[in-house]
């Protein structure tokens, strides 16, 4: 997890405004996973089912190719094996 | 500068002050008697004489949310409401405050039931004085008008961006058709200037408004609404001077009649101290030598100049126009509070006055005075409450 | 219109990960879904709930556009406040040129819109502000540990309709929204399912893009709620749709049709499928079967079904 520094009352925008939008990719959630989507990148037809249903967008899609997941986000769900047409997703147990 | 006087209600005087402060949003929902403000605006839309976005909302609870939208995403917001509209809209009157918008909100000070009632007492902005809304009180509709420009001002000012209430008395001020001297629309066009605060919802950057915030940060959100409501005395200083140097009319924040050699004083807000001061005039004829004492703001408290001006008298009677049932009313209470560390304190008696629209006439103001003399002369009902005009 | 896919995994999310809605939860795909279903910049309002409290736990937001969160039961109103601030920004000249052709998205869980918002919402779309409101239904209030909500389907084991010796879960029908929402003659309104993301882009666009209120229904599962595990809902959406729980509708200017497998269901090329097809998959519907079948509830429940079925299928034109 990001180490936060909190911060104190006048360092900190009035009325609870969040200014940077989307920050929480820096939140790692990646911990909550008991089991792992292991990606087989010849098996996946690219369809891009995973991605569309993904709840914690960790689907990592690089030059137009799915390329595995972001561990530090995915909270290992099942979704993207569960939605895969070609079983191109296992979810293995997670090791800790 | 106008000379012409215009023959006006309290509620026309708020709605002639938000058609020159021309709002971008305006967003409503009918009670009496806020009523006649609504009715006066709408026709003013309707007339094309002001750019107000006029949304009529289902409900006081939906105004303030709208209000409450609007304001967030960069607009001049207002409102108006009284009493049970001001109840229902509670929970976002909190966050009106907590999200630092600066609204400027017209309350008619109307009795919060039950049984239900329609007439003047301040139960209903009493109740919210821990919202963290600044409150103003206005004794007649020319303050009212002249309150309505200051707080649009203090509540936009940077170091304040907090929503404020100006209070007018139901029916009494509301409805009465007084003298006003308005101010030309140019001059309110100058005096009130161009928004300052940012549009947060039209930001080129998205930000996030309202947010879950939990022990983490919580306390230092509120910590600066804290130190926000510390600036506001200062800043409504700068602006009451400012307004007395462009327009010639002089506010302050606690004002005070004839009271220079005054030795007991009666302390009250809004409409009542109009018959105070009347009262005052014919017992001054008589050699009585008493004052009055009007704070026009209740929140943030002025409690270090109120002790400062209180503590020159002998005894001071404090009018409240609602019951904390239970414990001190309002204005007393915080007048008691204020006194706790002064060396020198008057005695001090509180009277519970015209709940429910009771009228608090001029033989009752008289017997406010006799219980001051006797207060002043043996101090024996110093810290007694009592309601005043009740069988 | 069919999406492609290929073209929108290259664009900005709305959403990004790191909230903490649970895992496998719907909701993120319906926000994205919705929101990437036009390319016009967006303003979001919404009413607490989960989506809200686990996508802006402070300092961090999961949002990447403009976003207002107020109370539970006023995204219409505050999204009104939104869309009257715009148009008097517009006329005076001060809103920036980027933010001229925005869209307002309101957002709110069942209980937010079918209960306690209803009026917020019912004095929006009267008035006509233009906007979308989308409501995601997981059939309870969630947030504060599954309660009932009247959303909530007959039934159902909720913790305040919990199963007991003289109790079978909710003993009352769900309310029908859509139709309730329809009778303000709004010029769009739609039920979706999430796991047809081609029907509800198609929808979320139109509602997005008409002039006037809209008005989005979207079937979300729960995983806790439901007692579900977490890789499924998007397979019972689509078993939702198949059992007629939960119909796919659009009603365009008070043309009310069918989409989807609704449609296909209607036109007798696809099965309806029992309902228990639906209710067995789910643990808040455990006791209907176990320890015994209840079948005189199963009846009652079937029977619900198909007279709203009926009802859709009547007012979509198919029979009179
Ligand atoms: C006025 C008010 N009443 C009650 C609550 C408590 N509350 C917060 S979220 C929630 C449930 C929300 O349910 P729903 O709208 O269905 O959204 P979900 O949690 O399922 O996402 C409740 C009851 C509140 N925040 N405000």
């Amino acid at each position: 997890m990001s180490k936060e520094i909190k911060k104190g009352w006048k360092e900190i925008p009035i009325g609870g405004l969040l200014l940077d939008a989307g920050n929480s990719r820096e939140y790692e959630t990646g911990t909550w996973r008991t089991f792992k989507p292991i990606h087989n990148a010849e098996k996946c037809i690219n369809c891009y089912f995973c991605w569309e249903f993904c709840p914690d967008n960790s689907i990592l899609i690089k030059d137009d190719k799915v390329v595995g997941m972001n561990y530090f986000q995915c909270k290992g769900c099942g979704v993207c094996a569960a939605v895969c047409p070609t079983k191109a997703i296992e979810m293995v147990k997670e090791e800790k | 500068m106008t000379t012409k006087y215009e023959a006006l209600t309290g509620a026309e005087a708020a709605a002639l002050a938000m058609k020159q402060i021309n709002p971008d949003v305006v967003a409503v929902y009918p009670i009496t008697p806020q009523t006649p403000i609504v009715m006066k605006f709408s026709e003013y839309v309707a007339n094309g004489e002001v750019d107000t976005e006029m949304v009529r909302v289902e409900s006081e609870h939906s105004a303030m949310s709208a209000t409450v939208g609007a304001a967030g995403a960069g607009a001049r917001a207002m409102t108006a409401t009284a009493a049970n509209g001001l109840a229902l809209m509670w929970e976002i009157v909190y966050i009106a405050a907590s999200t630092r918008l600066p609204i400027v909100m017209g309350l008619v000070n109307r009795a919060l039931s039950g049984p239900i009632n329609i007439h003047c007492d301040h139960s209903d902005s009493m109740g919210a004085r821990d919202s963290g809304w600044i409150q103003i009180y206005s004794e007649n509709a020319q303050e009212v008008y002249d309150n309505y420009f200051m707080a649009l001002r203090i509540a936009e000012h940077k170091d304040v961006l907090l929503p404020v209430m100006v209070c007018q008395d139901g029916f009494i001020t509301s409805h009465s058709v007084e003298n006003v001297l308005p101010l030309e629309d140019a001059q309110v066009k100058k005096f009130i200037g161009k928004k300052n605060f940012k549009g947060l919802l039209t930001s080129e950057k998205p930000y996030t408004i309202g947010p879950l915030d939990l022990q983490d940060y919580y306390m230092e959100h509120k910590m600066q609404q804290h130190d926000a409501m510390k600036h506001v005395i200062p800043v409504i200083e700068k602006i009451q001077k400012e307004y007395a140097e462009t327009f010639d009319r002089k506010y302050e924040i606690i004002e005070e009649y004839r009271t220079d050699d005054a030795d007991m004083v009666i302390v009250g807000m809004s409409s009542v101290m109009g018959t105070v001061k009347d009262v005052i005039d014919m017992m001054r004829e008589e050699g009585i030598k008493v004052g009055a004492v009007k704070p026009r703001l209740f929140r943030p408290f002025p409690a270090e100049k109120i002790k400062n001006v209180l503590s020159k008298f002998k005894a001071i009677i404090i009018l409240d126009r609602s019951d904390s049932f239970g414990s001190f009313p309002p204005l007393y209470g915080e007048i008691l509070a204020s006194f706790f560390a002064a060396e020198k304190k008057p005695y001090i008696k509180s009277f519970i006055h015209g709940l429910g629209g009771r009228d608090t006439n001029v033989e009752m103001i008289k017997e406010v005075i006799s219980e001051l003399q006797k207060l002043r002369d043996t101090g024996e009902s110093n810290f007694t409450i009592d309601y005043l005009g009740v069988r | 219109m069919a999406v492609i896919l290929k073209n929108e995994i290259n664009k900005q999310v709305p959403l990004n990960g790191g909230h903490r809605m649970c895992p496998g939860c719907p909701v993120p795909v319906i926000v994205k879904q919705v929101l990437m279903s036009t390319d016009h910049p967006k303003i979001v309002a919404n009413a607490t709930g989960c989506l809200e409290v686990a996508t802006t736990i402070y300092p961090y937001t999961s949002w990447n556009v403009p976003w207002i969160h107020n109370a539970f039961e006023n995204a219409g109103a505050t999204i009104s406040g939104v869309v009257a601030a715009y148009e008097a920004m517009k006329r005076s000249g001060e809103l920036p040129e980027k933010n001229k052709d925005a869209k307002f998205i309101a957002f709110g869980g069942d209980g937010g819109t079918y209960d306690i918002g209803l009026q917020s919402l019912s004095g929006a779309l009267e008035r006509g502000h233009n906007f979308l409101y989308v409501c995601y239904d997981n059939e309870g209030y969630m947030n504060t540990g599954i309660q009932r909500s009247s959303a909530t389907p007959i039934g159902a084991n909720t913790t305040t309709t919990p199963v007991g010796k003289k109790s079978w879960g909710k003993t009352q029908p769900r309310k029908d929204l859509l139709s309730i929402v329809a009778a303000h003659h709004i010029p769009y309104a739609a039920s979706v399912a999430p796991h047809d993301y081609n029907d509800s882009m198609a929808k979320s666009k139109k509602a997005i893009e008409v002039n006037g209120p809209s008005f989005l229904v979207y079937f979300s599962p729960c995983i806790p709620g439901w007692k579900i595990a977490s890789d499924v809902s998007f397979e019972l959406s689509k078993i939702a749709v198949q059992t007629c729980f939960w119909p796919l509708v659009e009603i365009e200017n008070g043309e009310w049709s069918l989409t989807g497998d609704s449609k296909r269901i209607a036109e007798g090329k696809k099965e309806k499928l029992p309902i228990e097809d639906f209710l067995k998959t789910q643990g808040r519907f455990k006791h209907l079967f176990k320890p015994k079948l209840q079948e005189d509830v199963l009846k009652i429940i079937q029977n619900d079904i198909d007279k709203s079925w009926n009802f859709y299928k009547k007012m979509a034109g198919y029979t009179d």
